[in-house]
Parts: structure tokens; sequence; C-alpha cells
């Protein structure tokens, strides 16, 4: 009994001391987490005269990694470059990389981790949430931001206040404008004057490009048949379909991600639907989900079309091992090209980095500059949106191809 | 020689806690302004709201001796009053974010009544069911409600945005305390002993007399309050509200933390709460094993202690003191702590 007890408290006692070991270890060392490729670096708890710190961050792990990964990998590969070409102006770029698991305050954690080892730009967020609580901590610091992928306008623009997030930029084209440009797409170059829509509700992103579309359509003259919506996790859709059937429209638009997208053409075609669908850049990564059959006169809008930039997917491929996963990396790719643009403008002013001027200067230089990036060479709008063409793909057979940009 | 053993007055043995607490606060306050960074202070803020979860759902847990699985639920009910409250209202800062508070506590306490009344007639797995359903009710009510009655309030998913940033180390500090000492003193007193006494014997307890129905309700509804508390914090501190927050996964997290510090354990949720808030933080330069050391301390913690860090053990300054006073610190410790808790 009494070495039972005795156990027992020296456990607690343990515990205590493991907790004050890993509190001591929190607020120790701040060295960072990646180190810089290329060239050494002379590292300071600052921003270094020698190096610039540009921090980029994602979900590295959980949920979404998979976007994280590749808007992180595809950053990261175009800032090894810059460095293998000498750099901005001279000046190596230091990485530095965080991994958010899609979670808002593990995003904010991240990003004044990133503030306080003295970062001068961001890349990222990744997914909508966590930058939007980015995005408002960064206002604060008037950090220079560009996320490769989130897509809601709220992230750039405040509709509720009229005002504009002034230091966050974005790569990706925006929901409204995705739901706008299918919606356009459809009447004036494919010709349809009635469509349905179905859509996963509560979900931002397909409710963003579902009300977009409608609106635009309508406006264009088109009719709406039917507007079917379901819930996240459904699996079963055929309710919502045999009712958009019963109406007959002449394409179908569906904004969802591409599991879903999956399981809702092959429930069309087995009830016996035969219109063409039509979808947002939530249907990259269908293919080897549905069969050459289901995806005939299917056509979505993205960022980047697979092929149109051998260089780019060459270099992924060296640096990674493997293809570029998703249009994500080329965004990333895009992101950190945009970042790296006002660095440059502002190195070339000689304004000391991380100082309000240059922060301030980097964000001027991209708002009023112009990015010749991978997924097209694009500007920005008052909104902070870039301003540029999307690639309409087909399928032919199960792989996605250009159709042509709109 | 019970009669002979010295003891310390009520008043004195508060004054010596509030004394401790007061010089805690002078000792963080100190170093969260000159010796962390604002990195660390952010995960700060986050172990406070984390405690005031843990310690919150540890009264239904551990002290009430259910299993709720809807506690982020709360949480989400509690954050969205305070934001939309502290958002809109004209108040100056500090006074409508002290108000924003106390409403989140006091909405989110009704809804553990309502909650509470029909769910607490049920008991075990199907009351966990029972309040994950609430909980999933909650996050699903406040993602479409916008749409279907047309209004704009709370801005589903698309996120309740511009909510003002009050949270900080002093006001969590607050909460943390003000919680931690209602428990307490909730727990001490009359109602707390009945709660105890449901837990460990329902029927016993319902033939000497105790509502178990009130209790059960009460106990509830102050676990939710709190939650409420803590949801309001953390709207305040994020700046950016999304119901998938709250989704079911959150409300495991809190009560991993408080199964891993010990059901009826204060001081046990305090720790672990502070333990696996920082622990990912304090482990981020090992990339993408940190989740690896995460899920390892929390399956080595079940092997060795089942019964969580402390397990139904609460510090106590004043009995330690007693002892020394006593002379009995060391020599006759096993056996009080013996009598005291098995």
């Amino acid at each position: 009994m009494k070495k039972m007890i005795s156990r027992r408290n020296f456990l607690a006692a343990a515990g205590v001391v493991a907790a004050a070991g890993v509190l001591t270890a929190c607020g120790g060392s701040s060295s960072s987490t990646a180190a810089s490729s290329g060239a050494a670096s002379a590292a300071g708890s600052t921003a270094s005269g020698d190096t610039i710190k540009v921090g980029v961050m994602g979900p590295l792990t959980g949920d979404v990694s998979v976007y994280g990964k590749a808007v992180v990998n595809g950053a990261t590969l175009y800032l090894k470059q810059v460095n293998e070409k000498g750099g901005i102006n001279g000046k190596q770029i230091e990485i530095l990389t965080e991994d958010e698991q899609g979670d808002e305050t593990q995003a904010v954690n991240c990003f004044t981790k990133l503030v306080d080892e003295g970062i001068t730009a961001l890349v990222g967020d990744v997914t909508t949430a966590p930058t939007l609580a980015v995005a408002a901590e960064s206002a604060e610091y008037n950090m220079p931001m560009v996320t490769a992928s989130a897509t809601a306008e709220a992230v750039t623009y405040d509709a509720e206040t009229d005002t504009v997030n002034e230091n966050v930029f974005r790569a990706t084209f925006t929901d409204p404008y995705q739901g706008v440009h299918m919606a356009d797409y459809a009447y004036e170059k494919l010709g349809y004057t009635n469509a349905a829509v179905i859509f996963e509700k509560g979900a931002d992103y397909n409710e963003g490009l579902a009300e977009n579309f409608i609106k635009e359509f309508e406006a264009k003259g088109g009719t709406i048949v039917d507007d079917e919506s379901y819930s996240k996790g459904d699996v079963d859709f055929k309710t919502q379909l045999t009712s958009i059937m019963g109406k007959d429209p002449q394409v179908v638009f569906c904004p969802n991600y591409y599991e879903d997208v999956s399981k809702i053409l092959k429930q069309a075609r087995d009830i016996g639907m035969t219109c063409p669908f039509l979808g947002g850049d939530g249907w990259d990564g269908l293919e080897g989900y549905a069969t050459a059959d289901q995806l005939k006169d299917a056509y979505f809008c993205a960022n980047y079309a697979k092929g149109s930039n051998p260089d780019f997917e060459n270099a992924y491929k060296a640096e990674y091992g493997e293809e570029y996963p998703n249009g994500f990396a080329p965004l990333g790719y895009d992101a950190a090209m945009t970042v790296v643009y006002g660095l440059q403008a502002a190195e070339d002013a000689g304004l000391e980095a991380g100082s309000d001027e240059y922060k301030q200067a980097v964000i001027d230089a991209i708002a009023s500059g112009t990015i010749e990036g991978i997924t097209g060479t694009f500007t920005f709008d008052e909104h902070h949106d870039p301003v540029k063409q999307t690639a309409i793909l087909c399928f032919d057979g199960e792989t996605p191809v250009l159709k042509e940009m709109f | 020689m019970k009669n002979n053993r010295k003891t310390i007055k009520m008043p004195v043995r508060y004054l010596m806690n509030a004394v401790l607490v007061a010089l805690l606060f002078v000792v963080l306050s100190f170093v969260t302004k000159d010796m962390l960074s604002t990195y660390q202070n952010k995960v700060l803020l986050t172990v406070g709201i984390n405690i005031i979860l843990a310690v919150s759902l540890n009264v239904a847990t551990g002290y009430l001796g259910q299993l709720p699985l809807g506690h982020a639920g709360f949480m989400a009910v509690g954050a969205y009053t305070c934001a939309l409250f502290t958002k809109y209202s004209s108040l100056p800062g500090g006074i409508s974010f002290a108000i924003g508070l106390v409403l989140a506590c006091i909405v989110a306490g009704l809804f553990g009544v309502l909650i509470g009344i029909p769910a607490l007639r049920l008991t075990g797995d199907y009351l966990a069911i029972l309040t994950l359903g609430f909980g999933e009710i909650i996050r699903i009510t406040l993602n479409n409600i916008d749409d279907l009655l047309g209004f704009k309030l709370f801005y589903g998913a698309k996120g309740l945005k511009n909510i003002p940033k009050y949270s900080n180390f002093t006001n969590v500090f607050l909460c943390v305390v003000i919680t931690c000492f209602l428990i307490h003193t909730m727990m001490k007193s009359r109602h707390g002993r009945a709660v105890l006494a449901i837990r460990d014997n329902e029927i016993a307890a319902e033939s000497c007399g105790i509502q178990t129905t009130y209790y059960k309700v009460m106990a509830f509804a102050f676990s939710a309050a709190f939650a409420g508390l803590a949801g309001g914090l953390y709207a305040c501190y994020i700046g950016v509200l999304n119901p998938s927050t709250f989704g079911f996964m959150k409300s495991i997290e809190i009560l991993v933390m408080v199964v891993l510090g010990g059901m009826g354990s204060m001081l046990g949720s305090i720790l672990s709460a502070t333990v696996l808030t920082i622990l990912p933080e304090a482990t981020r330069s090992f990339d993408s094993y940190r989740m690896v050391i995460y899920s390892l301390v929390l399956i080595l913690m079940m092997i060795f202690r089942p019964g969580g860090l402390l397990g139904s053990y609460d510090f106590s300054v004043s009995r330690i003191v007693e002892k020394a006073m006593n002379g009995e610190l060391f020599h006759k410790k096993a056996e009080k702590e013996g009598a005291d808790h098995e």
C-alpha cells in the first residue's frame, strides 16, 4: 500500500516536472524550423541584412494537407529557384515553413511565430477559414501576405464594411468570380439557356459558386430550372438528381469537390441523365474517380491546365520526386512569385527589411504590379483579386485537357 | 488525537490562496511582458481558454460522472453570443467585453438547462450520443440559420468577421481564476456534495432525499456556462468565427484533456490542458512527427496512468500547510492519503 502511494506521488511529481520541462522548452529557443536553402545565412533573431525571411504556411498535416503540401511545395520551389539565380539583389531568401493543420487557432499561432522570427512577407494561408483568421491578425502588423488558394471573397475584401484588406492578396480567382465565369461560359460559349444547380449546403466554397452562377446566368437571360442542395457527408444524391432530371435542364452546374462530384456523376448516369455537367476548380483531382462515359461533355474551370508549363512541372518533379499533385502547386508557385515581385521593389528602393516603409513598399508594388505567373499573367484589381483568364478544361477520356482560355 | 490537530481557519485559507493567486498573476504578467514573444503569449492565451474548457467539462464528467460529448456546442453558443454583442454594441471596449462574457455565460447556461433536462434522463452511452447530437445541432444551426430565415447575423460558413480582439493575458487570467474559484467553492458546498453523491451512487443519493434531476441539470448548466465563457474569450481572441471550429472533434479534444488530467481533479484538468496545448506547439521542430508525439503521450498515459495524471487527487495548499503544522507531512502521509482518497 505504502509503496503504491509513493509511486503515485512520484508519478504526479514527474508529471509536473515534465510539464515544467515542456513549458521551458516552449519558452526557450527561437530557432527557425526550416533551414535556408542554398547559401549560408547569417541568422539573427530579427530580419538581418544578408537574407530576406519569407514565411510559408499551410496545413502540412491533417484533413486538408493535400492542398497545403501542394501550395507549400510550389511556393518553396519558386523561392529556391530565386535563390539559385542569386536571390533578390544578391540577398538570399530564407524560407520559414510552419504547419497549421487547417486550424484557425494554430494558424494565428503560426503566423505570430513567423512574425517573431522576423519574416518580411508571407505566402499563405491555404484554406479559407484559417486564412480569414490570419488576415485579421496580419492587419495589425500590415504584413504583406499572398494566399495561393483561399477563394472566399472576404479574405481580401470585407463586403460588410466595404473595406479592402490592404495587406492581403491572392493568386487564385475567387468563388464569386468562378461562378460568374462559368455562367458566362455556359450561356455565351456553349449556348445553353436553361440550367440546374446542385451544390453542398453550408460550405462556403460551394455556396459561393452556386449563388453567383445562378445570379449571373439569370442576369444573362437564362433560366435556372432547379436549384438543389445536399449536406456535407451525403453519399446518395438520387433524390436531388431525379428532381433535376424531371425539370430537364440543358446543363447542370455542380460546383463541389471532386469526391462528391464523382459520386454525383455516377448516380446521374445511373438514373439516366445525359446532360453535360459543369464545375469549378474543386473538380481538380477528378481523374481516376470517374469514367470517360460519365465525363462526356463535362467542363470545369481551373487556374492551371496540366501540361501548359512543362518547365514548372519538370522542376517540381526534380525537386520532390513526384508529379505536381494538383492545381494548388502552381498557385503556390505564383503566390511566391507575387511575394518576390513585391520584395524586389522594396529591395530596389533600398529600404530596411521589416520596417513599416518596407512592408508598405512591398504591398504597393504588388497592388500595382503585373506578375507573369505560370497560371497566366495577372494584375490585381481594387479588391486585390487577380485579373486573369481561366483555363476551361474538358475531358479526353478520363484525363482533363485544356479546351480553351476564357 | 484528532481533537488536538491544529487546523487553519477558513478565512485564512481563502486569504492564503488569494495571496498565492495574486503572486502568480504578478509573476506571470512580468514573464509575459518581458520574457515571452508575441507567439508565446498567444499560446498562453489558448492555454488559458483550454483550461476553462477542461475545468468546466470536468464538472459534468468528473464530478457528476456523466459523459457529455457536446461541450464544443456550448462553447459555440458562448462564442457567438459574445462576438455578436461586442461587435454590435457601442459601449466602450472593456465594458462591452465584460457584458459580452457574462451574456455568453448566461446564454450557454440556458442552453445547458434546455439540453440538460431531456438529456440527463439518460445515462452512459445514451447520454453521450444525445449530447453529441445536440452539439452537432448547434453547429449545423449556426451554419444554416441565416439562409433559412433570410437575415445576416451569424454569416454561417462564410464566417463571422470583424470581432474586436479584446482578449489579453489579464482578462483571460482573471476568467481562469474566477472559473476555478466558482467551481471549487460550488463543489465544496452542499450542492457540490449532492452532485458527488449522485456520481457515487444515484439510488443511494435519491433515497437520502437529494433531488437528482435538479442537481444533475444544475451541474450540467454550470459546466455549459463556463464553456460559454471560454467560447467568448476565444471569439475575442481569434477575431473570426466559423461554425466548423466547434465540431465533434473539438468536444473530444476537451474530453481528452479532462480524462488525461484525471476525472474529478481540477488541478489535473488545468495541468493536462496546459500540457496538451503546449505540446503540439513545443514540438513544431519535429515537423510532421509532432502529432505522433501527441498521440504517443496519450497512449502512454492511458497505459501507465489509466486514472489520469492525478486521478481524483486535488491539490490543496492549506492541507499541506496543516500537515506541516502537525508535523505529519512525511511520516504519516501514506496513511492519511489512503483514508482520504480510497
